[in-house]
């Protein structure tokens, strides 16, 4: 359902004007110079303006009248953009929001002095100092004009000429006429005097002049409002006259109205080019439909049964031996495939508009922290599923403050380590696989892996002296309870923790690598599946049971030739291209106590760089699946990350790749630590 | 069959209330988020009466005034635009690019639906 509350509506699209008008204002730190950008942020607050005052936010509209006017100033050449200006307007920002959410709020002390901010960053000029409420509601036809008007009804002779392009601007004088004729007791007579030879004649212009007597009550007001959108272009003489005298009044202004037709010179005095070509402005505002994600949802669940019971279809269909049956069959296979990918596509929004918000963090951080820093963003088009975008995105504010708090050094201490005084933070996101690689990357000191030790030691993560790998002794950072009081400031104590960071990751189905060089900076890169619902598996067999697995893991398949079983026995390797891979075997890890297959296969899956093999009875074929989640009896189960419908109505379980993978590479360890 | 309206507007807000007012009043209404996808539509459909806002991105309002005026399927079909406050240049602009008439914002339900029937005449 898309909501039907104006307001509603009004505050999203408040949010997005917001969006639009910071991410303009930034751009212009830039290049102050861009007219573009400058006609884009005008324009995003001429609309916030004209929507708020609609919407009863009368604050906020009288407050952004201010902003819009100094952009307007500058969108006309007559103040510069200054780096002043367009810090007044971020700070008035904020102080926008809050009109928007708390509209009954007593602004008044913030609203005046963050105008007088404004007015000092534009010379003076572009505002009139205090706060203007906008006019109130009321229509430039008034509607309901004061009743001045005599109670008894008043006569008045109106003789007019309308432009001769009235018709073709879409004035029709029969609608004029009628609504004189509402207005009471009314004669009309047309002057016809005028209508040149057919010869010169134009089809589409008017040459027919009025004269009416109209006695009404409603008074002259009246009469104006009927030619309000004419009235500026036009013959008009309205003369009141004593009801009697009326008729004999007639003559005397019906000569005026005679007079030769209006010129038409005005139509196309200006061709009006210079803001008529306005260039796109990246595609910003492509035509879009708003959707309740829940609408997506229910539609992507139906989608879902849509394909299992295809592959039910596909399956009867290819026992039998009826060709027509087969053909529906195929074209329905290949409808609900097409179907699927729509639908898929349907979910995915580009990560710009994630990183977009980051912009403004960071030059906030900037301000607080009193360091340069400098945010690069790559690949904002990657496209990831909109769930994945929305939860990801407390994590990833996360990810930047701590960069930025704990990573970068401030300037004076990077110019002493020979490094260029503005920190870099690199927010870029790739498309791998099945997968979308989000990174976060600076070039500050790096992780100090004495001090992460030393933190994990007292606060008992550890035991002192304990083994551990590079890897794991970084992913300690993520471990609950690792962020201790010293580390927290003001900056990264807020929201989300690096627990809860790996914890949203990993209900994702994604994992965190994290690189670190001391000195030189770090980086931690987020893996995440880029769509959580349908995915194309590999359909095997282990004992009696089916089993999919993700088929954006697996790198290739082999056959385990019953020598290299029997000689790995123990020491589950398999030399592939000589590296060693480490591999379970599926059958022995779910206890199926049934005799491997004569002809076992191989799967060998990946992570990234962690590779694992698996060993299967029998690889039955790609199979498109609905991840089913487990019951919530089935939580803790780590091997299988959900469950599908098999086309003939079985279930076959959904191996958990990332897991398998630690499974193995911890397999792995273990063998190489015993020699 | 009553008469079909096409709104124009940037924004979503203003294009919904537009809509309701006038779907209220017995309209049918097909909405338009910018000047070129109003242009489009309006070429594409029939409409009795076009309401535009004129600050837009793509193309602004004015600009499709004149393209619409220039095409004789366009020639007298009544175009209101809304204009934020009483801007007496950008009205006469509109004006001379071939509006009908104007609405200044803010406006309520009311005040448009009897601007459209004053254009459409009933």
């Amino acid at each position: 359902m898309t909501s039907l509350d104006p307001i509603q509506v009004f505050r999203t699209e408040a949010a997005e004007l917001f969006e639009q008008i910071e991410s303009g204002l930034l751009d212009l730190l830039n290049d102050l110079s861009d007219q573009d950008t400058i006609d884009a942020v005008f324009r995003g607050l001429h609309t916030l303006k004209g929507s708020g005052a609609m919407f009863g936010f009368e604050a906020l509209a009288a407050f952004t009248h201010h902003c819009e006017t100094a952009f307007d100033r500058v969108r006309k050449g007559q103040v510069p953009a200054t780096d002043e200006l367009v810090a007044a307007v971020l700070d008035a920002q904020d102080h926008m929001k809050a009109l928007v959410s708390t509209p009954q709020g007593d602004h008044e002390d913030a609203s005046n002095r963050l105008l007088a901010a404004l007015h000092a960053a534009v010379g003076g000029a572009a505002t009139t100092g205090h706060v203007v409420t906008p006019p109130l509601p009321q229509a430039s036809a008034q509607a309901a004009a004061p009743a001045s008007a005599p109670a008894k009804g008043q006569a008045f002779h109106i003789a007019f000429r309308l432009p001769a392009n009235a018709m073709i601007n879409g004035t029709n004088p029969l609608g004029l006429l009628d609504e004189l004729r509402e207005l009471g007791e009314c004669t009309v007579k047309a002057d016809l005097s005028t209508i040149p030879g057919l010869g010169s004649l134009e089809p589409t212009d008017l040459y027919i002049g009025w004269s009416v007597d109209l006695v009404t009550e409603q008074g002259r007001d009246a009469i104006d409002d009927v030619f309000i959108f004419v009235m500026d272009d036009m013959d008009i003489k309205v003369t009141e006259v004593a009801p009697v005298e009326a008729k004999a009044a007639e003559a005397a202004p019906a000569a005026k109205a005679a007079s030769p037709a209006p010129e038409a010179t005005l139509q196309k005095a200006e061709p009006a080019k210079a803001p008529g070509n306005e260039p796109k402005h990246g595609g910003k505002q492509a035509e879009n439909v708003r959707v309740p994600a829940e609408r997506l949802d229910e539609l992507m669940d139906r989608v879902g049964e849509l394909v299992i019971a295809q592959s039910r279809l596909s399956q009867l269909a290819g026992s039998s031996a009826d060709l027509h049956l087969r053909a529906v069959s195929e074209d329905v296979e290949r409808l609900s495939g097409e179907l699927r990918d729509t639908m898929m596509v349907l979910r995915m929004v580009p990560v710009g508009s994630l990183f977009g918000r980051f912009r403004r963090l960071v030059h906030d951080l900037a301000r607080e922290t009193g360091k340069v820093i400098e945010l690069e963003t790559e690949g904002e088009t990657t496209e990831v599923d909109k769930t994945v975008i929305e939860r990801l995105a407390d994590p990833l504010v996360h990810l930047v403050r701590n960069s930025i708090d704990h990573g970068l050094e401030p300037p004076d201490e990077r110019v002493a380590a020979g490094k260029d005084k503005t920190g870099r933070v690199i927010l870029s996101a790739r498309q791998s696989g099945g997968e979308v690689i989000i990174t976060i990357k600076d070039d500050g000191r790096g992780i100090n892996r004495d001090r992460v030790r030393a933190k994990a030691e007292s606060s008992g993560l550890i035991q002192p002296g304990q083994m551990l790998t590079d890897q794991e002794l970084l992913q300690l950072i993520f471990q609950p309870g690792f962020s201790t009081a010293a580390q927290v400031t003001n900056l990264s104590g807020r929201g989300v923790g690096m627990d809860v960071v790996k914890k949203t990751v990993e209900a994702l189905r994604g994992v965190i690598d994290v690189r670190s060089e001391n000195g030189r900076g770090s980086e931690i890169s987020l893996r995440i599946p880029l769509t959580l619902a349908i995915i194309d598996g590999l359909l095997v067999r282990v004992g009696a049971g089916s089993y999919v697995i993700p088929l954006s893991a697996v790198e290739e398949c082999l056959e385990l030739s019953l020598e290299d079983d029997l000689r790995s026995r123990g020491r589950s390797f398999i030399s592939l291209r000589d590296n060693l891979v480490p591999f379970l075997r599926l059958r022995e890890l779910f206890e199926t106590g049934t005799p491997p297959d004569r002809y076992q296969k191989m799967v060998v899956i990946s992570t990234g760089d962690a590779r694992v093999g698996l060993v299967v009875d029998q690889i039955i074929g790609d199979h498109q699946t609905v991840i089913k989640s487990m019951s919530k009896l089935h939580h803790d189960v780590v091997t299988f990350s959900g469950a599908t419908i098999l086309g003939d109505g079985g279930v076959a379980l959904i191996l958990d790749v990332t897991h398998l993978v630690a499974v193995g590479q911890y397999q792995e360890a273990h063998l190489r630590a015993a020699g | 069959m009553s008469a079909h309206i096409l709104t124009v507007d940037d924004s979503a807000s203003i294009r919904m209330t537009t809509k309701i007012a006038l779907t209220g009043a017995g309209y049918q209404v097909t909405e338009a988020v910018d000047g070129l996808d109003g242009l489009n539509k309006a070429k594409a459909g029939r409409f009795d009466l076009i309401v535009t806002d004129l600050n837009m991105p793509n193309m602004n309002g004015l600009s499709m005034i004149e393209a619409l005026r220039k095409s004789a399927a366009h020639m007298g079909v009544p175009i209101i635009f809304l204009t934020t406050e009483s801007d007496a240049e950008m009205k006469a602009r509109a004006k001379a690019a071939g509006a009908t008439g104007w609405i200044t914002k803010p406006f309520d339900a009311e005040q448009l639906v009897k601007i459209a029937r004053k254009v459409l005449g009933k």
